[in-house]
């Protein structure tokens, strides 16, 4: 592992910010934290940078603790959310700075800054004043300032939260093309779910502090573990019910749920595109809500008579109108037994 | 509607400012008949006028220094250090901004002058030497660099260094590359108005300076009320007039500087506990020398006005036995009070009207260029505020000289640039769509300006109005030209004591002050509850 962290703690007054975190980074590898604000994240990112002390626990890069190693000398590299460019230095004088820091020579600084700002897609800005710069272009800018001084671990603290989303969608690609042809580290926290998936090869999912979830995107979004995480990662027919054999009781009557189900009592988890709609007398009987359009699909919101609302993927041309009573059967193969 | 703002201003500025610097200029240029520029230069050729013009200047250049020494570490820790009494503590250093010169001059005496504390307990007399007066100048200048460089640092914003450290900066590197230049043309500017400040000393010099010790203006005070050379007054005024000209200019030049586009954040979200064992040193040391500076001298003046059984010196007030006035000293409370309410309704009606005329955004070269002039008798310094009176309001078309309404209107002038400073700001600060907002809702203008911009510049007002009238209690250089024997104000008061002999004088002149150090204090203390950050410079 190239960055492992320990039992990591930070206390702000009585709470604990970071609550025992434990998590593991490996050379070339990407790595999301994605979780809620208020979740951690960040200061889990200032805790590895050495920005912030640690109550207890470690952080070990390349197996060395670095407790006692002040931030310059630890050779990680932090891109800031809102980026903390300059201002009183031009383009090219920001992404030199960490050069200059470790004494490369001014031909060597020239020549790196012309070879990064290539690599953003920013040539020939290095004159620029940095108060003239798009969001996208600042993003650009603070990137290639992390970049400059080849830190052994990358570390982006919500990279893109400030662009608009299309220019959001194209960055996180470029991203993730640009560190898997670096072979670039990286230590990424985001809230946003999509961002985390599109970029990471891991996710770890925080809440209050600690670890809710990790695993690859698929896993965890294919298998989320408890109902913060689903509902973290935009589900919302989330439900009680209690298994019988392969068969849930629940409010919305009996769901189908697989062979090798825990019995008991579960919390259940039906993604939307395993809410078939059928013709009004068969299933549950619903009266159609809302109707939002979500481009390849239509979330339909759908209102049982006396149970929560559930939600369905509906195919653009088969999605009913609101005010319509449609029937409800389940899918298996969508129903997940979450914890 | 602009024009209509800006001509009550624009009307008082002329006839009680630029009228009697033009008397000043024709008194001492305009000689025989004939404009003589030369003048100027005769004057200064003068050994004796050479040597005051280089200790007015080594001084106020001595002064700034030490209190850039002493006070930057303040502003650090004030702004980024939290502790418990942090508040307190920060109005606490601003107190001294606004007290009365002669109370500073007096406190000071009381610390290091002849049977001062010092003198009692070591034998050490500082009155006589330059220290004194360079002390009493960190004194007042303390809160200045606090507020304007410490204001700031509180909100640059620190993940720039920590930015900087990311990349491979040390501490002290990346306070140097990041911080420093940030912070440089606010040092710049805290450091030209200190200057000023000292450069144009007058209540402080005039009680602390010994024989040798005389700044351009106590040297006018001399030339006008013991030589009675008017003309050489005027010419060192026309001297003075273009040093802090010139100081000004360079100020608004790092003020624009100032503002160019920095990280900033909320102040309250900068701070944090003290790490580490060198910064609890640092907050001791910054402690400990608000404590010497700031405290011990205002705590020996307050000792020393009841060295004396039964409240002796404070009763002694109450009678007109000493022969200094024709009247009980403790009538200048009543005076002091009067002429400040009077002088804070014009200064607060002047600055206030001026303050809108400059916020509008189609405010054009001329208005700026008002804005310019309205700091003028800030720097210009109130001795030649008092002496313009007195040269240029004591004849037809205008005779004042026996009217009482001369020394407030004296007064208001030196406070109206406190008003504007403290309600530009915040008048800038309301943020135009509001009023477009109320506008579309179907509020008329005035409708608009009573609804929108009056409950957001209340607070201002109020703070305004407090200077303005803690500025004319303290005010001391214009007063003492213009006031009148029977009808002396509490700092002129003071000083009269403080002229003569005997240990009566003395005790009555320290409970004097310690009224006066009272009045001020408690109306800056208000002012500090009713501040907002945003609230202007000062």
């Amino acid at each position: 592992m190239l960055l492992g962290i320990e039992d990591a703690t930070v206390r702000f007054g009585g709470r604990a910010v970071l609550d025992a975190v434990g998590l593991g980074v490996a050379e070339h590898e990407i790595v999301c934290v994605l979780g809620p604000s208020g979740s951690g994240k960040s200061t889990l990112l200032r805790a590895v940078a050495g920005l912030q002390p640690l109550d207890s626990g470690r952080v070990l890069l390349d197996g060395r603790d670095q407790s006692g190693v002040p931030a310059h000398k630890r050779g990680v590299g932090l891109m800031f959310q809102d980026h903390q460019l300059f201002p009183q230095r031009d383009v090219g004088g920001n992404v030199a700075f960490g050069l200059r820091m470790h004494g490369a020579s001014k031909g060597q600084q020239a020549e790196r800054v012309r070879e990064l700002l290539d690599l953003v897609g920013l040539p020939g800005a290095a004159g620029r004043a940095v108060a003239g710069l798009s969001g996208g272009e600042q993003q650009r800018v603070a990137l290639a300032r992390a970049l400059a001084p080849r830190p052994r671990l990358l570390m982006l603290d919500e990279p893109l939260g400030q662009l608009d989303r299309s220019l959001r969608e194209r960055l996180v690609v470029e991203l993730r093309e640009l560190f898997g042809r670096l072979g670039t580290t990286v230590l990424a926290v985001t809230h946003d779910q999509g961002e985390a998936f599109a970029l990471a090869d891991r996710v770890v999912v925080m809440r209050d502090g600690g670890v809710a979830q990790a695993g690859t995107p698929l896993e965890v979004w294919q298998r989320p573990v408890d109902e913060f995480v689903a509902r973290f990662l935009g589900f919302d027919n989330v439900v009680e019910g209690t298994i019988a054999g392969e068969a849930a009781d629940t409010p919305w009557g009996k769901l189908p749920v697989g062979e090798s189900a825990a019995q008991g009592t579960r919390t259940l988890l039906v993604r939307p595109a395993g809410v078939r709609l059928v013709s009004g007398d068969a299933g549950l009987r619903c009266t159609v809500a809302a109707r939002a359009f979500k481009g390849t699909h239509v979330a339909v919101h759908l209102q049982p008579a006396d149970a929560p609302r559930l939600e369905a993927a509906c195919a653009l041309r088969e999605a009913p109108e609101v005010g319509d009573v449609v029937g409800v059967e389940f899918d298996a193969a969508e129903i997940v037994v979450l914890g | 509607m602009r024009l209509g703002l800006i001509a009550v201003p624009v009307t008082f500025f002329a006839v009680f400012f630029a009228y009697p610097v033009a008397a000043i200029l024709a008194r001492g240029l305009h000689v025989d008949g004939a404009w003589q520029l030369a003048r100027i230069w005769d004057v200064v050729a003068r050994s004796d006028i050479r040597h005051v013009l280089w200790f007015t200047t080594w001084q106020a250049l001595a002064s700034t220094a030490l209190t850039l020494l002493v006070a930057l570490p303040g502003a650090y820790v004030f702004a980024r250090l939290d502790f418990p009494g942090k508040q307190v503590l920060r109005a606490i250093v601003t107190v001294p901004f606004v007290l009365p010169t002669v109370v500073v001059g007096t406190a000071f005496l009381a610390l290091v002058g002849r049977g001062g504390l010092l003198d009692e307990l070591w034998g050490v007399r500082l009155d006589t030497t330059v220290w004194a007066i360079l002390l009493a100048h960190v004194f007042f200048n303390y809160a200045v660099v606090v507020r304007t460089v410490g204001g700031l640092w509180g909100q640059l914003d620190p993940r720039q260094e920590e930015a900087a450290r990311m990349l491979g900066a040390s501490r002290f590197t990346a306070w140097r590359a990041v911080t420093l230049p940030a912070l440089a043309p606010a040092v710049a500017a805290a450091a030209l108005m200190v200057f000023l400040f000292t450069f144009t000393s007058f209540g402080v010099v005039q009680i602390l300076g010994g024989p040798g010790f005389s700044t351009l203006e106590v040297e006018i005070y001399r030339q006008t009320s013991e030589i009675f050379d008017l003309s050489t007054a005027a010419v060192l005024t026309i001297i003075q007039f273009m040093a802090v000209g010139a100081v000004l200019a360079l100020h608004a030049w790092t003020v624009r500087r100032r503002e160019t586009a920095l990280r900033l954040v909320d102040a309250s979200v900068t701070a944090r506990r003290p790490r580490g064992r060198g910064e609890w040193a640092l907050l001791a040391g910054v402690l400990a020398s608000v404590a010497v500076l700031l405290l011990l001298p205002l705590a020996v003046l307050v000792q020393r006005s009841f060295d004396a059984p039964d409240f002796g010196y404070y009763r002694a007030l109450m009678s007109s036995d000493g022969g200094v006035f024709l009247v009980a000293p403790i009538e200048a409370i009543g005076n002091s009070l009067r002429y400040a309410v009077v002088a804070t309704v014009i200064a607060v009606v002047i600055g206030g009207l001026a303050a809108a005329a400059l916020t509008r955004r189609d405010a054009g070269r001329f208005v700026r260029g008002f804005d310019a002039l309205l700091m003028l008798p800030l720097g210009v310094s109130a001795v030649t505020v008092g002496f313009g009176f007195l040269i240029a309001l004591d004849e037809p078309p205008l005779d004042l000289r026996a009217s009482w309404i001369l020394v407030p209107l004296a007064q208001a002038l030196v406070g109206v640039p406190f008003v504007v400073r403290t309600m530009l700001p915040v008048l800038r600060a309301v943020d135009g769509r509001l009023r477009e907002a109320a506008a579309v809702l179907g509020a008329s203008p005035w409708r608009v300006w009573r609804e929108v911009d009056l409950p957001m510049v209340r607070r201002a007002l109020l703070i305004a109005a407090g200077f303005a009238f803690a500025v004319s209690l303290g005010e001391f250089g214009a007063t003492v030209f213009i006031a009148r024997p029977d009808n002396p104000t509490l700092p002129v008061a003071v000083a009269r004591l403080l002229g003569r002999a005997g240990e009566l004088n003395y005790g009555q002149a320290m409970a004097l002050s310690t009224i006066l150090m009272v009045v001020c204090a408690v109306s800056l203390l208000v002012l500090e509850r009713l501040r907002t950050d945003r609230t202007g410079e000062f």
